[in-house]
């Protein structure tokens, strides 16, 4: 095949055109830190840029493997960025409807003979034009029970992943070592996973500003002294068992949330104003658990 | 006078017009998803025209947002049943309608004898008349 060889080419144009930029920039602003992650992501979409630019000018270019591993702790954003990630392939028509269907081995897994591959194609079926997201995939994989489904729902993966690829794109999602163990016991799904992307999980500093836009988002907002104590809440709690990184923040800002509600409901009847309703304070965050060594305020 | 060459079975949409190809199926899917019509996959032997009732190939699929998962379903069932009739059926929901809004066959066996019409003389000079497939005479699963 004979490609012209000097027709000027506008990667900038294709990038504009695609809704792609939206992503990327909604990626940078609404997700904090992440650096390895988001360089990860604009690899891939680039690469998935030059793919698209070659194929209109006749060049070699094979649909780029595109199943993907997010390994990290618990709270790191793997759901999120796939969900970025589904609309980005949808942004450069690598799929066809950009949906995410989200599943654990319980929806993939059937509890008697017969019953895996029906339930496995079915949430293959849904995922279709989309983006499969399995959570914690390693428990597909149990070799201590050598009767049990999983390797079944493994075979049924494998052969869509092969065979569809045009149809859809798997992300395996879990704890970065028991990934390792799952690929390398199962070889022919590590070598239909192209990309490793792997979260790190967040600074004192990064999880202070998630909490800064958590709360914006909510229309909340903490004075001067509730910023300290949750400057100090999240160091307490990051030494804790059970830190979920955002996830945990989140939680905890409900349950100040929680208090700073029933903090107004105590001195119902006293004067007061829209900002009242906004502001958290340091107490309600003084309150949790946490600041009381040895009590169990977990997760 | 012959009107229907080859006897095809002219059941459900597009039945007079050549075999629709994959390309063409997977729009009309397309169609129904996007009233998200409930799509599903059946099969027979027994094409009389009263015979509204085919063996379900799999459950009705929901929650689907692309063809190509009924499509996958489409091929299983002409791949475990390549002299059948095979259907796609779309049921929609909505109150009032809860009905099948599309039907059409996908495969159909290579060779179809067509039916035969009966005439029974009853009372008087009344007439009742009965049709029947040439293929229906033999077993389930024999058939074509």
């Amino acid at each position: 095949m004979s490609a012209p060889e000097n027709l000027p080419l506008d990667l900038e144009a294709l990038y504009r055109d695609s809704n792609v930029r939206d992503a990327l920039e909604a990626l940078d602003r609404e997700l904090v830190g992440l650096v390895p992650v988001k360089t990860r992501v604009r690899e891939i979409a680039a690469l998935l840029l030059v793919e698209k630019l070659r194929r209109s000018v006749g060049l070699q270019a094979e649909a780029p493997p595109l199943h993907m591993s997010f390994t990290g702790n618990p709270g790191t954003g793997k759901t999120t960025v796939a969900m970025r990630m589904a609309s980005i392939l949808h942004g450069l028509g690598y799929v066809r409807k950009g949906h995410l269907v989200a599943v654990t081995r319980d929806d993939l897994v059937g509890q008697y003979i017969g019953h895996t591959a029906p339930k496995t194609k079915e949430v293959l079926k849904r995922a279709m034009g989309g983006v499969l997201f399995i959570d914690e995939a390693y428990y597909l994989y149990r070799p201590e029970n050598e009767r049990d489904y999983g390797q079944e729902a493994i075979e049924i993966l494998l052969q869509v992943m092969e065979n569809q690829r045009d149809d859809l794109v798997v992300i395996f999602a879990g704890y970065k070592d028991r990934m390792e163990r799952f690929f390398s016991s199962n070889p022919g799904m590590a070598s239909r996973v192209a990309h490793h992307v792997d979260f790190p999980d967040y600074a004192e500093e990064e999880l202070f500003e998630i909490a800064a836009l958590m709360l914006g988002r909510m229309q909340y907002a903490l004075d001067e002294s509730a910023a300290q104590a949750l400057r100090e809440y999240i160091a307490l709690r990051r030494a804790r068992p059970h830190f979920a990184n955002a996830r945990s923040i989140r939680n905890a800002l409900d349950r100040a949330r929680l208090r700073q509600a029933n903090r107004l409901f105590e001195r119902r009847g006293a004067a007061l104003v829209p900002s009242d309703l906004m502001t958290i304070e340091a107490d309600d965050i003084r309150a949790s658990r946490v600041f009381r060594a040895g009590a169990g305020e977990t997760r | 006078m012959m009107t229907n060459q080859g006897n095809r079975v002219t059941q459900g949409q597009f039945s007079f017009l050549p075999d629709l190809t994959d390309a063409q199926i997977v729009k009309q899917i397309e169609y129904a998803l996007k009233r998200n019509w409930a799509v599903s996959v059946e099969y027979t032997d027994d094409p009389h025209p009263r015979n509204t009732y085919w063996e379900m190939y799999g459950n009705p699929m929901f929650d689907l947002k692309d063809p190509a998962g009924i499509l996958m379903e489409i091929n299983g069932c002409r791949q475990t049943f390549p002299n059948h009739y095979v259907r796609v059926m779309a049921f929609d929901s909505t109150r009032g309608w809860e009905t099948p809004r599309m039907s059409f066959i996908v495969n159909r066996p290579k060779n179809e004898p067509g039916f035969s019409l009966e005439r029974a003389e009853a009372d008087g000079r009344s007439i009742r008349y009965t049709t029947r497939s040439y293929a229906s005479g033999r077993p389930e699963g024999e058939r074509y």
